[in-house]
């Protein structure tokens, strides 16, 4: 069985000065059908990690495979490809577009995959209903609070059924109720079929998800079920 | 499990064309006053320089007109002013000699009359408000193709008495504006009715200044003889030059060398040629504040693409390749600069209408005049956006959605 997402003794170094190295001779496998927390303590490389693991950067040393496929060796407008239609993210500031509703907003991740703008807005439209936002489809993000503009990011990130998404800290800015109901949500999207890794520092989130790998000091320390 | 190859086009990242400008136009609708600021510079430019070329294209039109009102195969010649002044006498033949030569179609004659206008008896003699009498060939009108203001040019009866036609300045100086009841003028003690007042002639400057009266009544009363002043020839325009060589030696074969043959298409031609130096410079000027638009149409993108790190970044992870964020932002500036470009034609076609028709000008804005200053002002913004563009798709994206 391919493995959708693989890591093999990646490694990141920036050259600085001063030189840092963020991540060391990663070993990680994400299997189809996963939810995964990445924890650890701030500059333990866990942003890095999810950078490498979303094509967002390369390693210096090392591969990042996806289904067997060296990101190395793809090219600038292959990576982005790729992003496109395999790969879905969440941001901590959620990043959305002021000034464009919610649908406009989930739809603009369709526009790098060539779909026509009528049926983009029908699947921003059955997107933002998976994440329980069906009632907010014309609001604009500073019409919405904390939490629902973090559905609408979930949103924008599942639409067009990507092979695996990546949050970075999803629940960082939320209060712990908001925080409880996004984790219930990632947990129910898992369900239903996504792929999903989720960087986070707050252990009552990471407590929910059956896999959790801790990083400190650029390296894995565990991984595994939690205690 | 299913493993469609990476490099497969299934997978490619792609934008259409027409989300293309929707993502260049977003970001201009997102800043308003922003944009409408940075294109006001580009619509000044453009406008400036539709203005001019509508104005200058108006003036064209009206010139050839006139030209080819007048005729450009007029010349006029002055057989005996010399050098030493009236001494010199050119026979009476002068205008049938002149008339012979092959290519010439037609000739007609003044000679001025010995002899000053006045309003009435009353004034003195001297005071004569630069007015000159002659006398002039019945075909005079026709031949200069030009036409009455008002009344009748001399004809076979009235060039018999005593009956004046003025040249449109000579009437203004006499004070004479309109022909009822009959005005009369005090000339060399006889009075003369006013029959009739002459257009404008803007290539005879002379005849706008004079009184005609017959050359009957000029010889009887002045003793004026047929030696002309000024000959009028028109010949084919082919051979134009080749007249005005042969010329004085036909008219003066005493003294050649006294006989001045111009063209008084000329002297329009001429200030045409300096209209268009002041058009150029103009156009310069346009220019200049065409490119100082466009680096602040630069300025503004580069800011822009700053203050939007975040946008680039999470573009990126959304899909975008480096060349989509390119374009995103070249079409953002050209846009930019063609909403100028198009308010800037508008403004420079509204002060051409307005000028022309304040200056009583053809209206003539060339289509392709206006066309090329849009392509300008698109391509104004394409340079404008290629140094922010470069620098947007360079947005490392990783570091692009940290805060």
């Amino acid at each position: 069985m391919t493995a959708v997402l693989e890591l093999d003794t990646a490694g990141k170094v920036y050259p600085g000065p001063p030189r840092v190295t963020a991540l060391a001779d990663i070993d990680l496998v994400i299997e189809p059908g996963e939810l995964a927390a990445v924890v650890g303590p701030s500059g333990s490389g866990k942003s890095t990690l999810l950078n490498l693991m979303g094509a967002l950067d390369l390693p210096t040393s090392g591969a990042v495979r996806v289904d067997g496929v060296d990101l190395a060796t793809l090219s600038d407008g292959e990576l982005s490809g790729l992003r496109a239609h395999r790969i879905g993210f969440v941001f901590q500031d959620f990043f959305l577009i002021e000034g464009i509703d919610a649908t406009a907003n989930v739809a603009e991740a369709l526009i790098y995959r060539g779909v026509p703008r009528r049926e983009r807005l029908a699947a921003a439209t059955e997107a933002l209903a998976r994440v329980g936002l069906g009632h907010r489809l014309d609001h604009r993000p500073d019409q919405l609070s904390g939490g629902e503009r973090q559905r609408v990011a979930i949103a924008r990130a599942l639409v067009g059924d990507p092979g695996i998404v990546f949050a970075d800290e999803p629940t960082g800015n939320l209060d712990t109720a908001t925080s409880a109901e996004i984790a219930d949500l990632l947990v129910e999207l898992n369900a239903a079929g996504s792929t999903i890794v989720v960087i986070t520092h707050d252990a009552e989130v990471a407590s929910r998800f059956p896999r959790i790998v801790t990083l400190r000091d650029g390296r894995v320390v565990s991984d595994g079920a939690p205690a | 499990m299913r493993s469609p190859d990476l490099r497969s086009p299934d997978l490619k990242s792609s934008v259409r064309t027409a989300d293309l400008v929707g993502l260049g136009a977003r970001g201009l609708t997102a800043r308003p006053a922003r944009a409408v600021l940075t294109a006001v510079g580009i619509a000044i430019g453009i406008a400036a320089i539709v203005a001019v070329i509508g104005i200058s294209a108006s003036g064209r039109a009206d010139l050839i007109r006139t030209l080819d009102r007048l005729g450009t195969n007029l010349l006029r010649v002055t057989p005996g002013s010399g050098i030493l002044g009236g001494g010199t006498e050119v026979p009476e033949e002068a205008r049938v000699m002149a008339a012979r030569i092959g290519p010439v179609e037609s000739a007609t004659q003044v000679t001025s009359v010995d002899a000053t206008v006045r309003r009435n008896d009353l004034i003195g003699e001297l005071e004569t408000g630069g007015i000159g009498v002659f006398a002039a060939r019945t075909d005079l009108v026709d031949e200069l193709s030009t036409d009455l203001a008002t009344g009748r040019f001399i004809d076979a009866a009235t060039e018999q008495v005593p009956a004046v036609v003025l040249g449109e300045v000579a009437a203004e100086r006499l004070g004479i504006t309109d022909l009822d009841p009959r005005p009369r003028v005090f000339i060399g003690g006889t009075w003369f009715t006013v029959i009739g007042v002459l257009d404008e002639m803007p290539l005879h400057p002379d005849l706008e200044r004079a009184a005609l009266i017959g050359y009957p009544v000029a010889v009887e009363l002045f003793d004026t003889s047929q030696s002309p002043t000024t000959l009028y020839v028109r010949a084919d325009p082919d051979s134009l030059n080749d007249v005005a060589e042969v010329i004085p030696a036909t008219v003066n074969p005493q003294q050649p060398d006294a006989v001045e043959v111009t063209r008084p298409a000329d002297a329009l031609l001429a200030r045409r040629a300096a209209d268009q130096a002041l058009t150029g410079l103009l156009i310069g000027l346009g220019a200049v504040a065409l490119l100082v638009a466009g680096v602040a149409i630069a300025n503004i993108m580069v800011m822009s693409v700053l203050e939007r790190r975040t946008e680039i970044g999470v573009r990126r992870a959304l899909g975008a390749t480096r060349g989509h964020i390119r374009m995103q932002f070249l079409v953002e500036s050209m846009l930019l600069a063609l909403i100028g470009g198009v308010a800037g034609t508008l403004l420079g076609s509204a002060i051409t209408i307005a000028f022309a028709a304040n200056r009583g000008l053809t209206l003539d804005v060339p289509p392709a005049g206006i066309a090329a200053s849009i392509g300008v002002a698109l391509l104004v913004g394409a340079l404008a956006g290629l140094y922010p563009a470069r620098r947007a798709a360079r947005t490392p994206p990783a570091e692009a959605v940290r805060k």
